[in-house]
């Protein structure tokens, strides 16, 4: 099956739009990186030049993949249950788009900001610890393999959470519980992003090739999962 | 545009489980008609749109729409030809009024999409609304943008559910001659209303569901088909011997008397009769106040053969 670019593209534009005209998705999209920039700088920002050795030994920078995580999965939780609460699903259903394409369009949409947005606040992050942190720490912190990781993983991941967040709002009625549910189900992902970044999983070449092996699986997975589960018929003629 | 019919259902059906949507429905519709579907709520209107409109998969039956054979296959050929302006407008409020139309016209592939998106917001009167965020139009003016993106992709068959429900009369009668306009353009139009004197304006064919269709033809057809012609008399005073005044009538089936002075005369043809009692009236002498042919309204049609239905139904 072909997708036609041109319908994935007018849902990417319509939704960046409504993301754009919403206040509260920008504030969703801001608030929670800034947690997880603050936090971590005052705490850097702090560090005596002797903490330089133990934070040699952990990857605290993979903390920060937890935004590619939680960002989109907010995003993609009100997707289709929003849709069907405005009364704008049927009209766009009534096209000729193809369920594929529209879920790829609202994908997109969740994957573009939220991977921008992880990637600005990563860079911000190693730019002040750069300039402001003792250059022991600095160095200590950040290493070449960590950098590699944070690139490499939060695509992946945020493409995980995504068909997480869409399936559970093709599945639910109430974007407050989507919203809830899919945060649920990105903390596992979560915790072994943090488990590693804390050294509780050794961060190997092994680790890294079996995590982004198992993360692809998942993304495919996630797809068809979230495929299966937007179910024309259900999501138009009943509130289920 | 193929030779056949435009819309075409038989023997279709829909069922939610236990529940039975629509049962048997079978009815074509040519090019170019405008054709009322009526029924009261739970009747089965909108799913039967929804049916066509490939948004639904029917339980049983067969359809064709746009010419096109209803299978889950022809669902993209399908919605390509046809529009379904939906109860509920369902546009994005926080979005422009342009910015929706340019969604769908990317939706649908329109070519040149500002000069369709000129065109159909002009025809619904709105051009110069289109950078207004729809959040702040009323609901009427939302209703006329959900037309105007019903009429972007120039579709064969426009599905119409309910399209002047909420509208002040003004907003409602530019809905009706727009529809009128649709139709000189030979766009077959597909009206859901609860509007009996709506439908009986536009349409060109009614049909009244609830469950399985009732009837199906022309509002006169069906005038004829479920009531009597009657002449209604009514004199100054009580005629001595009616039965003499009307013995001679032709085209006479019976006469009754609801009140004094007024007779209402089943005939099978007023225009023979309606003379014949006016001048057996004069020769009796009677001081006639008025003769009137009895019409029947397409309300009449429609409470006729839903009260019936119900009647069936609790009996």
């Amino acid at each position: 099956m072909k997708l036609n670019r041109r319908r994935v593209r007018a849902i990417f534009t319509k939704e960046l739009r409504e993301y754009r005209h919403n206040g509260n998705i920008i504030f969703a999209m801001a608030f929670l990186p800034l947690i997880f920039l603050i936090q971590p700088l005052i705490q850097v920002f702090t560090l005596p030049t002797t903490a330089s050795v133990s934070l040699r030994q952990e990857h605290s920078l993979l903390y920060m993949l937890g935004i590619p995580v939680l960002v989109p999965a907010t995003l993609a939780a009100y997707s289709v249950v929003g849709e069907r609460l405005q009364g704008t699903l049927e009209p766009v259903l009534s096209t000729p788009i193809r369920r594929e394409e529209l879920l790829l369009g609202k994908a997109l949409a969740a994957f573009v900001p939220s991977v921008a947005v992880a990637y600005a606040v990563f860079a911000l992050f190693i730019v002040l610890v750069e300039l402001f942190a003792r250059s022991a720490v600095a160095s200590a912190l950040i290493r070449g393999p960590d950098l590699l990781a944070q690139i490499l993983f939060t695509p992946l991941l945020a493409t995980w959470s995504i068909w997480v967040g869409i399936a559970i709002s093709a599945k639910s009625s109430d974007p407050r519980i989507a919203g809830q549910l899919s945060i649920l189900f990105s903390l596992p992902t979560v915790a072994v992003t943090s488990l590693i970044a804390f050294n509780v999983i050794p961060a190997t070449l092994d680790t890294v090739i079996v995590l982004g092996g198992a993360l692809l699986i998942l993304v495919r997975l996630g797809e068809r999962f979230a495929s299966a589960l937007f179910d024309r018929e259900r999501l138009i003629t009943t509130t289920k | 545009m193929s030779n056949g019919p435009a819309l075409s259902a038989q023997s279709l059906s829909k069922r939610f489980g236990d529940r039975e949507a629509f049962r048997e429905v079978s009815f074509e519709i040519g090019y170019g008609e405008v054709f009322g579907f009526l029924g009261p709520n739970g009747a089965g209107k909108t799913t039967t749109v929804r049916t066509l409109g490939t948004l639904i998969v029917p339980t049983s039956g067969s359809a064709t729409v746009a010419g096109i054979p209803l299978t889950p296959e022809n669902g993209v050929e399908i919605r390509r030809q046809i529009s379904i302006m939906p109860e509920v407008p369902g546009l994005y409020l926080r979005l422009t009024v342009a910015e929706n139309l340019s969604c769908f016209a990317d939706l649908y592939e329109v070519p040149h999409p500002k000069e369709r998106m000129d065109g159909a917001l002009s025809a619904v009167k709105l051009a110069e609304r289109a950078d207004d965020a729809c959040g702040t139009l009323s609901k009427g003016l939302r209703q006329r943008v959900a037309l105007a993106r019903a009429l972007l992709n120039d579709p064969q068959v426009l599905f119409l559910d309910e399209p002047t429900s909420g509208l002040d009369p003004a907003a409602a009668r530019d809905v009706h001659e727009l529809i009128d306009d649709l139709r000189r353009r030979g766009v077959t139009i597909f009206l859901t209303t609860h509007r009996l004197e709506e439908a009986e304006r536009l349409c060109d064919r009614i049909a009244i569901l609830n469950t399985t269709l009732r009837t199906i033809g022309r509002p006169d057809e069906l005038r004829d088909r479920l009531f009597a012609r009657t002449l209604t008399v009514t004199t100054l005073a009580p005629l001595p011997e009616p039965d003499r005044v009307f013995g001679g009538i032709p085209t006479l089936d019976n006469w009754r008397s609801d009140t004094p002075a007024t007779y209402v005369l089943t005939v099978s043809d007023t225009a023979k009769a309606a003379p014949a009692v006016a001048r057996a009236l004069v020769s009796a002498g009677a001081d006639v106040l008025s003769i009137a042919e009895s019409h029947h309204s397409l309300e009449d049609v429609y409470l006729e053969l839903i009260d019936h239905h119900d009647e069936g139904n609790s009996g």
